[in-house]
Formats: structure tokens, C-alpha cells, sequence
């Protein structure tokens, strides 16, 4: 099988690597890459779970081709954290409960990363909206919510000093 | 992995996008935003040998005013429309109807031409290029052809594109003093596919009379259904809460939905019922003013 030469940037480092065009941007990340915080829920474009960000943009990575990524830049919830320090977004998710099993949680992190970054303070309703493409079975949403909310809190806070 | 095996093209020009189609026929495929052919490609409900990925045509993506209205390039992402404040100034009901097209993250990779050549039942873009009168430009081997929305959809992702054939822009003529419009939908849940809707756009002449009413209905057959009777209902006349009830009833009267896992047909043609209402009010009420 023809396999295509591909460059990109993955939270920070240049990668190269031979791939088959059929390889999904998200079996690349988990196998080829070993970053398999992005999960796989459905494969086909339903839960968020596979969310990262492409060029800065939520996306969902199950419905991309790594071919398709060739000299762009991704970022996946490994690329959050600095080091030991969790990110802004991680730290609420862990202080307001937004999350139990964890499955679905980089997808959340990542659309909500994308949310706050255009709109520092969403409405509830904005949230909601905001994550009706990510699906979570255990939490219930609230605090999923209230997490969002909080991170929102905390980048401002972070902004100011 | 889950698509089955293909070659990946990834054209620079339109020229070079449609000489790839026409050199592989009905084994080539074009790939857009993606949201819709990548989850069929993954289940393997879609198996094409040869892949022609229009990302990376700059020409493709963007969008103009002239004094006729708005164009908008085929491969111009969703959320583009979403965040544009010409289109929210001048294509109000196509502004208004990008929220309902799935989730932000899937706007944020879908595209207006894939949407349109996906045409998909339950979709809101078809309905809206049907109330605005859209022009589809549609380049293939033999040249450039502009197709009208009303002839471009012909059965559920069904269109009248050749298999050589893409969408290259499609245009949003704008829309005369007096008009409102609206777009409303009912969904099992935020950013699902409607089970029914509909857009509506209504033109006042200076009296106050309705010079103009175009209403199209989604989700409620293969294709989206414009409601003809019901729009020559509200035509000449002034518009009264009784004549709305009328042109609401007319409206979904005809209409055969299908019944499936969302919702059966007696649901949708109900819910049709109640969104024609309220979405000629909405209209209605933005064509005089009372509302923006
Ligand atoms: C979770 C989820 C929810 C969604 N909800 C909605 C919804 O509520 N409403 C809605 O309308 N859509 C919805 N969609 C679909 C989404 O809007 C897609 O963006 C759209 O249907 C197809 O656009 P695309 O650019 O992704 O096209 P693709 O998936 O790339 O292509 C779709 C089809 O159109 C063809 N095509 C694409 N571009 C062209 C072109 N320029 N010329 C010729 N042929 C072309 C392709 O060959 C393919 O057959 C949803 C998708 C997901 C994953
Ligand atoms: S795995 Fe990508 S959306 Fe579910
Ligand atoms: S925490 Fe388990 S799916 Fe969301």
C-alpha cells in the first residue's frame, strides 16, 4: 500500500513519518505517536471524545486524515500540562469533580480550551452549547459545567496578574 | 484501521481537482470538511479507491460581496459563516441557521459546498439556499454551469452534480427592503439533525402587505420541501394570527415524512405544523421591525 511522507507539529515537536492515507489523524496520535490521551468513543464523528486542537481549532481527530495534516500544527491534551503543572482547565475539571471515569475528558478540555479562547467569560448557555458535541456517561454534565465555568474564573485570574 | 484502502489526491487548483474526478470516475471521491464522508468511509458505508481532498485549494475558500449579495466559496468552513458579521448583516437567515449545523467542532472543519453536495434530508443549508433563492456554481470537464437551488437537490443525498462535477461557490442573493426571515428546528438534542424544521423568509410592501413568502421545510422528506400553497396563502394579504394558522396548516397538509428510530411521521408533520407557525411570526415580526 502507497504510503505518503508526512510533516507536522504535535504540542510543540516536529514529527515525520511514512503513514497509509487511510490512517485517521486520531490512530496516528494513539499508535504511530504513543499519545493516547485522545480516545476513541465512536469513530465516527459523534461523541468529542477524539477532540484536539488543529491550528488552534477543536476538531475531531477520528474524522481527519493524518494525511491531511501535513505542515499544520495539533495540540492534544498531553500538550496541556506544563510539566508537572496542570493546566488552568485540568486544575477546575479536578477541583469541581468534571470528571469520574475520564473517558471523555481530553475531548472536553479541548473543546472547552477552544470556548474560552474565543469568549473569556461564556454565559451557562454558552457552555452548554459549547460541549453539546462532547458526550460524557458518568458525570451528569453539572460539573462539567461548573468546571468550564471555573476555568474561565481561573484564566481571568491568571490574565490580571 | 478503519477506512478501507485508497490513493489520497490533494489538488492545488480547481482544474487539477476536476481532472482527478474525471481520470478516476465513480471510484473518486471529493473530501471537504470531512464531518460527513469520513464517518461514512469509517463504517465502510463508503469505500471510494481514490480521494480528492479540496483543502488545499485557496481559491476555494472565501467570501465576497458584490452588489447582488454574498458568495460564498465552496470549501469555506461553517464556523467562518458563523463568526462573520457581513453575513449576520446581509444573509441573516443563513447567519442564524449556521448554529444549528451540528456542534462547533464539526463547524469548524464542515463546509458550506459539502453540506449543500451531501444534501442530506434533515439538513438546514439546503432549506436555506431553497428560501433564498441560492445559484449553486458548479464546475466540471465541460466548464462552469450556475444551478438553481430548486433544481440543484433531487432525492436524499442526491444533487445534480455529474460525477466530475463540484460545487465551486454558491452564490446568496440579497434580500429586498421589508424582509424578515427565520429558521427553526426541532432536534432530539443540541446539534443533532432536525427531526423536522423550517426556514421561512416573508418581504412587506410599504402597506404592510406580504409581497413575498418563501417557506421550505426540512427534515420532513428526501429532500427539502417548499410549501408553495401555503406561501400564495400569506401573498397579497396581510398578515393576522388566522391566516398564519392557515398557511401553517396548509403547509404540512401534503407532506409524507417517514418514521424512523427519532421520531415517527405523525411527530414530525405535528412539529412541522407548530414550527411553520411560529417561524412565519418570527419572520413576521423582523420584516416590521419588532424584532431584530
Ligand atoms: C456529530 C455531527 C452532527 C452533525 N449535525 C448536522 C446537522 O445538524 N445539520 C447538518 O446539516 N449537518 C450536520 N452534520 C454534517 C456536517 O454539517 C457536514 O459538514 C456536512 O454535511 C458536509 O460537509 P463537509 O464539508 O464536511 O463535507 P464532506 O463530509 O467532506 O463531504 C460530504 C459529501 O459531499 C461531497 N462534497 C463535499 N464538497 C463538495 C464540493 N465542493 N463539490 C462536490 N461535492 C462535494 C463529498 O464528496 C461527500 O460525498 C453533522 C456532522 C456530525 C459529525
Ligand atoms: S471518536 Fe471521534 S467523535 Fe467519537
Ligand atoms: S467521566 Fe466517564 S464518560 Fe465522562
Amino acid at each position: 500500500m502507497a504510503q505518503v511522507a508526512l510533516r507536522l507539529k504535535v504540542n510543540g515537536v516536529e514529527h515525520e513519518a511514512l503513514v497509509e492515507p487511510r490512517l485517521t489523524l486520531a490512530d496516528f496520535l494513539r499508535t504511530d505517536l504513543g499519545l493516547t490521551g485522545t480516545h476513541l468513543g465512536c469513530e465516527h464523528g459523534v461523541c468529542g471524545a477524539c477532540t484536539v486542537l488543529l491550528d488552534g481549532e477543536a476538531v475531531r481527530s477520528c474524522l481527519l486524515f493524518a494525511v491531511q495534516t501535513e505542515g499544520h500544527e495539533v495540540i492534544t491534551i498531553e500538550g496541556m500540562a506544563q510539566g508537572e503543572e496542570l493546566h488552568p482547565i485540568q486544575e477546575a475539571f479536578w477541583e469541581q469533580h468534571g470528571l469520574q471515569c475520564g473517558f471523555c475528558t481530553p475531548g472536553f478540555i479541548l473543546s472547552a480550551y477552544n470556548l474560552l479562547q474565543e469568549n473569556a467569560q461564556p454565559s451557562e448557555e454558552e457552555i452548554q452549547a459549547a460541549i453539546s458535541g462532547n458526550l460524557c456517561r458518568c458525570t451528569g454534565y453539572q460539573s462539567i459545567v461548573a468546571s468550564v465555568k471555573a476555568a474561565a474564573e481561573k484564566l481571568q485570574l491568571q490574565r490580571e496578574s | 484501521m478503519k477506512p478501507a484502502v485508497f490513493d489520497y489526491h490533494a489538488p492545488a487548483i480547481v482544474q487539477e481537482a476536476v481532472e482527478l474526478l474525471q481520470r478516476y470516475g465513480e471510484d473518486a471521491t471529493v473530501l471537504a470538511g470531512g464531518q460527513s464522508l469520513v464517518p461514512l468511509m469509517n463504517l465502510r458505508l463508503s469505500r471510494p479507491g481514490h480521494v480528492v481532498d479540496l483543502n488545499g485549494v485557496p481559491e476555494l475558500d472565501y467570501l465576497t460581496v458584490d452588489g447582488e449579495g454574498i458568495v460564498v466559496g465552496a470549501t469555506t468552513r461553517q464556523r467562518t459563516l458563523e463568526r462573520s458579521d457581513t453575513v449576520r448583516d446581509l444573509c441573516p437567515l443563513l447567519w442564524r441557521a449556521m448554529p444549528l449545523v451540528g456542534h462547533f467542532q464539526v463547524r469548524n472543519r464542515g463546509t458550506v459546498g459539502g453540506s449543500l453536495a451531501h444534501a442530506d434530508p434533515a439538513s438546514e443549508l439546503p432549506a436555506v439556499a431553497l428560501v433564498l433563492q441560492a445559484e449553486v456554481g458548479v464546475v466540471g470537464p465541460t466548464g462552469r454551469r450556475d444551478v438553481k437551488a430548486e433544481d440543484f437537490f433531487i432525492d436524499a443525498y442526491t444533487t445534480a452534480l455529474d460525477s466530475a462535477e463540484i460545487v465551486e461557490h454558491v452564490r446568496f442573493p440579497s434580500l429586498p427592503g421589508g424582509t424578515g426571515t427565520a429558521i427553526l428546528e426541532v432536534a432530539r438534542r443540541e446539534g443533532d439533525f432536525a427531526m423536522a424544521g423550517v426556514a421561512a423568509s416573508l418581504t412587506l410592501d410599504p402597506e404592510g402587505l406580504c409581497s413575498s413568502a418563501r417557506l421550505a421545510l426540512f427534515g420532513v422528506g428526501p429532500t427539502p420541501v417548499r410549501v408553495i400553497k401555503a406561501e400564495r396563502i400569506l401573498e397579497g394579504r396581510a398578515i393576522t394570527e388566522e391566516l398564519v394558522g392557515e398557511a401553517a396548516a396548509m403547509a404540512v397538509q401534503d407532506l409524507d415524512p417517514s418514521s424512523d428510530v427519532h421520531a415517527s411521521a405523525a411527530y414530525r408533520k405535528r412539529v412541522a405544523g407548530v414550527l411553520v407557525r411560529r417561524a412565519i411570526a418570527e419572520a413576521l415580526a423582523r420584516a416590521t421591525g419588532e424584532q431584530t
